[in-house]
């Protein structure tokens, strides 16, 4: 079956940079930055990354984080709050959208 | 009586084998520094099944280490004035003569380590091993995969997290852990499932933070453990579909400067029946020493052991990816 998606691709992302060479450097080199230690721990990254990845629905980068939150010391609870903060965030921003829903009609409206 | 070998060896995937990585690095043949602990497993009988297990240890298993044989360990001990001895298992507090050996090392002056599984500890017979490990000043190396129920329990049966709880709770009382006595209480990290541990200091603050905050539980020190392609473990890696990609990340993460480091390099492990090995895991796949060194305890020659060359095979990986691996945590 034909598919958009296939999870071999993942490792084949730094073949993106054949044509760009220089940006995939200064993309990879940030990228690894951005999940070092720092004032978060790499556990903490790794569960902010998971719960991005199901907000923007990115499947590599699910999978990926799953593995990664794991390999840093997250377990199965940790990680399902984490994708419940993003779907929080994410049905909450459409429901914030209601109340200029509400402003639109209550100003048209008898 | 069970006794088992579960082969000589494993398949290398179609992987670049241990020894072209040994080659590469410059390590090859991966030779002894000397020998300064042996590692004794006085025997594959548990009160647990632990789904991690390399030694596929249980309530069923019938290799228990004989008197005789603990007999050639103290020899050996005292004679070649090796300092440290390591005991594990199984669950050694189940050897009927696990206490007298340990009493008979620290008679002789050798540094005692014990693994444990902290679920033993509160069961009947055993409720004053905390005591026992206390006045004999043994390092207690304790597993615990994680700081929650739901993921210990998973990994090693209903029940356990909480019975762990207690025995650390018991080990704390005799004065484990709390610093400034002498009396060392590390725990063992496994990760519960096909994939590496996380760094040791970060999960070692996360387990202290947990432990100590929701429990009011203290240790000296955690150690990681990358889960060996072993025993139950293998079963695992090979019904779940994991074992080829989890020996690639293995493989793929090799460190030369965790394989300049592997404990084997420093251990001699002896089996139940007095058979000697480079280390536990090869214990497990019945790779008994070799190239010219002595395969039974009882015809130990310090002098080739101290030089040997190590038996190495697929199942090494484990050892060396990433930071490494080895009964004392990172390597490298």
């Amino acid at each position: 079956m034909e598919t958009y998606y296939d999870p071999h691709d993942l490792s084949d992302f730094a073949s993106v940079g054949e044509c760009a060479p220089e940006l995939w450097k200064k993309f990879s080199e940030w990228y690894s930055s951005v999940f070092k230690e720092g004032a978060l721990s790499e556990r903490e990254k790794a569960l902010i990354a998971l719960a991005v990845a199901h907000a923007v629905q990115c499947p590599y980068c699910i999978d990926a984080f799953t593995k990664s939150s794991l390999e840093k010391g997250a377990d199965m609870e940790q990680m399902t709050e984490a994708v419940h903060v993003a779907s929080a965030i994410r049905g909450g921003a459409s429901l914030v959208h209601g109340v200029q829903m509400k402003k639109i009609a209550e100003k048209i409206g008898l | 009586m069970a006794v088992r070998h579960r082969g000589h060896g494993m398949d290398d995937h179609g992987l670049k084998s241990f020894s072209q990585s040994l080659k590469e690095s410059g390590l090859y043949p991966l030779t002894s520094r000397g020998v300064t602990t042996l590692q004794v497993n006085v025997g594959a009988l548990c009160n647990q099944s632990c789904l991690h297990c390399h030694v596929d240890a249980g309530p069923r298993r019938g290799e228990v280490m004989p008197k005789r044989v603990m007999e050639s360990c103290l020899r050996v001990v005292d004679e070649c004035d090796i300092p440290v001895v390591d005991i594990t298992g199984g669950a050694p507090e189940m050897n009927p003569d696990y206490r007298w050996f340990i009493e008979e090392c620290v008679r002789l002056g050798s540094r005692v380590k014990t693994r444990t599984n902290l679920t033993v500890l509160v069961e009947d017979g055993f409720e004053d091993m905390p005591e026992f490990f206390a006045r004999n000043r043994v390092e207690v190396i304790a597993s615990l995969p994680y700081y929650t129920e739901r993921t210990t329990d998973r990994m090693r049966g209903p029940g356990t997290f909480r019975a762990s709880l207690d025995a650390l709770k018991r080990l704390n009382r005799a004065g484990y852990g709390s610093g400034g006595n002498g009396l060392v209480l590390n725990l063992a990290y496994n990760p519960c499932g096909a994939y590496l541990p996380p760094s040791q200091a970060s999960i070692e603050r996360d387990f202290r933070r947990e432990l100590e905050g929701r429990f009011g539980i203290r240790f000296t020190n955690l150690f990681t453990i990358t889960n060996m392609p072993l025993g139950r473990f293998r079963d695992f890696l090979e019904g779940s579909g994991n074992m080829r990609s989890y020996m690639e990340r293995l493989v793929g993460l090799f460190n030369p400067a965790a394989a300049a480091n592997v404990m084997c390099r420093e251990t001699l492990s002896v089996g139940w029946d007095g058979t000697l090995f480079d280390c536990d895991f090869n214990q497990m796949l019945g790779l008994v020493c070799a190239h010219g060194a002595p395969s039974h305890i009882d015809d130990l020659d310090r002098e080739t052991l101290d030089c040997r060359t190590i038996v190495t095979g697929m199942h090494c990986y484990g050892c060396t990816a990433g930071a490494g691996s080895s009964c004392g945590g990172e390597v490298a």
